[in-house]
């Protein structure tokens, strides 16, 4: 059979068999993803605003150097918190390494300076003059930071919807540190790299149909959010 | 302040659920240990295999890290996993020597083969001298008219792969060889390159079983040398070195895996119709000739270790906090020993 037919009929028939390792993979992607997300979330979110309020020296250079790590590689993260968690490592004595916490805390590494950096350029894309009439209101700092984040709810948006996509889509860093531990470390990308490497294209890219569905759900869900706060 | 005060609200229950999260993942009802171990070995499925069954016996849970043998030892002496079973004399004998690793301990093996294309252009076929194939092998292909895909990963396969080279007097990776093609990644992912570029390849019979449905341009050239058997040695960590891993948990799975039963069920483990691995634990004078001289010392030690445990008591605040107030650490080394105390 066509493997791409045959990946679709495989991954209606793993969704509706309710393999439950199948499902314990998806659930610990989700999870994982997510609460690297809403950890990055409610760090970066208030560091992005705080960078777009406020002026200081070196905030160019603290941008810049912010923008460069959206880009970073995951096998880098991967690496870096890896030899950070390792047992000889500084965090060594937590003993977090092969475990889902360790695969969090590497996809926060990755997701904090897209939410940081995006929602710091959305802030300060808010017009001057609702800043400065907020001021004249009498306004202080944090009622300041709210109104603009309000304001600029849909960039903040369109920052949790590119870390999620980055999130749940990378596999180097949760390769690297969760070790793809059967039953326990698991998630969807690494299951995929692991059934290609056994030559099981077929269930490969069934798990790949899954993530795709999985990811466009939670885009359709989080874009509406997105469009209905805009209209509001 | 109401906003302020709800802001600072929603950013701690954000991070106390991220905390409740981390703490219900790292409760473990039962001691774990982590044990790195070669690809190919994960790959033929003997572990998913021999896992529940010792699960069922000790009630340790194994967590398996596919990674090549060098990976693996390279790990294990950096104190992250509690044990390794790979395939690599060299690797394990520097990995004792350094102190890393103790108690090393043959626990089967099977043997290596060289594949390759059906056509056959280097006339390999059939030898039972691995070091004439392979510099037939280079003959053809700096002639143009084949290719040997090396893993390139230090793995116990790219190893052996380099150690016959080295019996040549060979180093193919020391200069750009247009039919040495280094393809840096596991068993399986070289033999399908291999199978694609009709090239010669070193694997271990294991996998070749796991895997030639999917190969249809390649079949078994050379097999049969003595140099080509393929030992696994099981190796705990330290504890001296690394005193948070679980020593005990890893002893008592090498106890399981050299015992009778152990041996037994490795010895019974198929793919189709045929055997994949060759229990060798305690036959002594196969497992000095594979490179293990100590084995008998060694076989006699994890024997005399005792191996009634139970399962320790689940602490009060534990049991009380139901699955979120125990440790990871705690956890590891729950084991005990009766005869130890």
């Amino acid at each position: 059979m066509n493997p791409i037919v045959d990946g679709l009929v495989r991954a209606f028939w793993l969704l509706i068999s309710f393999d439950p390792e199948v499902y314990s993979i998806v659930l610990l992607s989700l999870v994982v993803s997510g609460a690297a997300v809403l950890v990055g979330a409610a760090t970066g979110i208030p560091f992005g605003a705080f960078i777009a309020l406020r002026s200081f020296m070196g905030k160019r250079v603290l941008l810049s150097v912010l923008n460069t790590l959206t880009g970073l590689p995951p096998v880098v993260v991967g690496l870096l918190v890896y030899l950070v968690l390792s047992s000889s490592g500084p965090l060594g004595p937590l003993q977090l390494l092969y475990t889902p916490q360790a695969m969090v805390i590497a996809q926060l590494v990755m997701v904090f300076p897209i939410v940081a950096s995006v929602t710091a350029s959305s802030v300060s894309s808010v017009d001057r003059k609702l800043r400065l009439r907020a001021l004249s209101l009498g306004a202080d700092g944090s009622q300041l930071t709210l109104t603009m984040l309000r304001e600029a709810r849909t960039g903040v948006l369109t920052a949790m919807v590119l870390a999620f996509g980055a999130a749940i889509s990378e596999v180097g860093a949760v390769m690297i540190v969760g070790g793809n531990i059967r039953w326990f470390t698991r998630t969807l990308t690494t299951a995929i790299l692991l059934e290609t490497e056994l030559g099981r294209f077929g269930i490969a890219l069934a798990l790949g149909i899954i993530l795709l569905t999985l990811s466009f759900v939670i885009n359709v869900a989080l874009t509406r959010l997105q469009w209905s706060g805009l209209r509001r | 302040m109401g906003r302020r005060l709800l802001s600072i609200l929603i950013v701690s229950v954000v991070l106390a659920g991220a905390v409740i999260v981390f703490q219900y993942w790292s409760y473990r009802a039962r001691p774990v240990i982590i044990l790195a171990t070669t690809t190919s070995l994960y790959d033929s499925g003997l572990l998913d295999y021999l896992n529940p069954r010792f699960l069922e016996t000790s009630n340790v849970e194994i967590q398996v890290l596919a990674k090549g043998s060098g990976e693996s030892i390279e790990i294990a002496k950096r104190g992250d996993v509690d044990i390794v079973l790979v395939h690599s004399r060299t690797l394990e004998e520097e990995f004792i020597a350094s102190g890393y690793g103790v108690h090393r301990v043959g626990v089967m093996y099977n043997d290596f083969i060289i594949i390759g294309p059906k056509a056959d252009p280097a006339q390999v076929s059939g030898l039972r001298d691995a070091e004439l194939a392979f510099s037939k092998i280079r003959e053809t292909g700096r002639l143009r008219r084949s290719f040997f895909v090396s893993r390139a990963d230090r793995s116990g396969t790219h190893l052996k792969e380099l150690e016959i080279w080295q019996s040549l007097g060979l180093n193919p990776s020391s200069s750009i060889e247009p039919w040495y093609v280094e393809a840096g990644s596991g068993m399986g992912v070289a033999l399908r390159m291999a199978n694609e570029k009709q090239a010669y390849i070193l694997t271990d019979r294991g996998t070749w079983i796991s895997f030639k449905d999917q190969l249809s341009n390649l079949k078994i050239l050379v097999e049969g040398d003595q140099v080509l058997l393929n030992p696994y040695a099981a190796i705990p960590v330290n504890p001296e070195k690394h005193y948070h891993r679980n020593f005990k948990a890893a002893v008592i799975f090498v106890k399981f895996l050299i015992s009778d039963e152990g041996q037994r069920l490795i010895g019974d483990f198929k793919k189709g119709e045929e055997r994949l691995f060759w229990p060798m634990a305690r036959d002594f004078q196969m497992a000095a000739q594979l490179g293990f001289p100590d084995q008998a010392k060694e076989v006699s030690w994890y024997d005399m270790q005792p191996f009634q445990f139970r399962q320790a008591a689940v602490p009060v605040a534990a049991a009380l906090c139901s699955r979120t107030a125990h440790s990871y650490v705690t956890a590891r080394s729950e084991v005990e020993f009766d005869g130890a105390r």
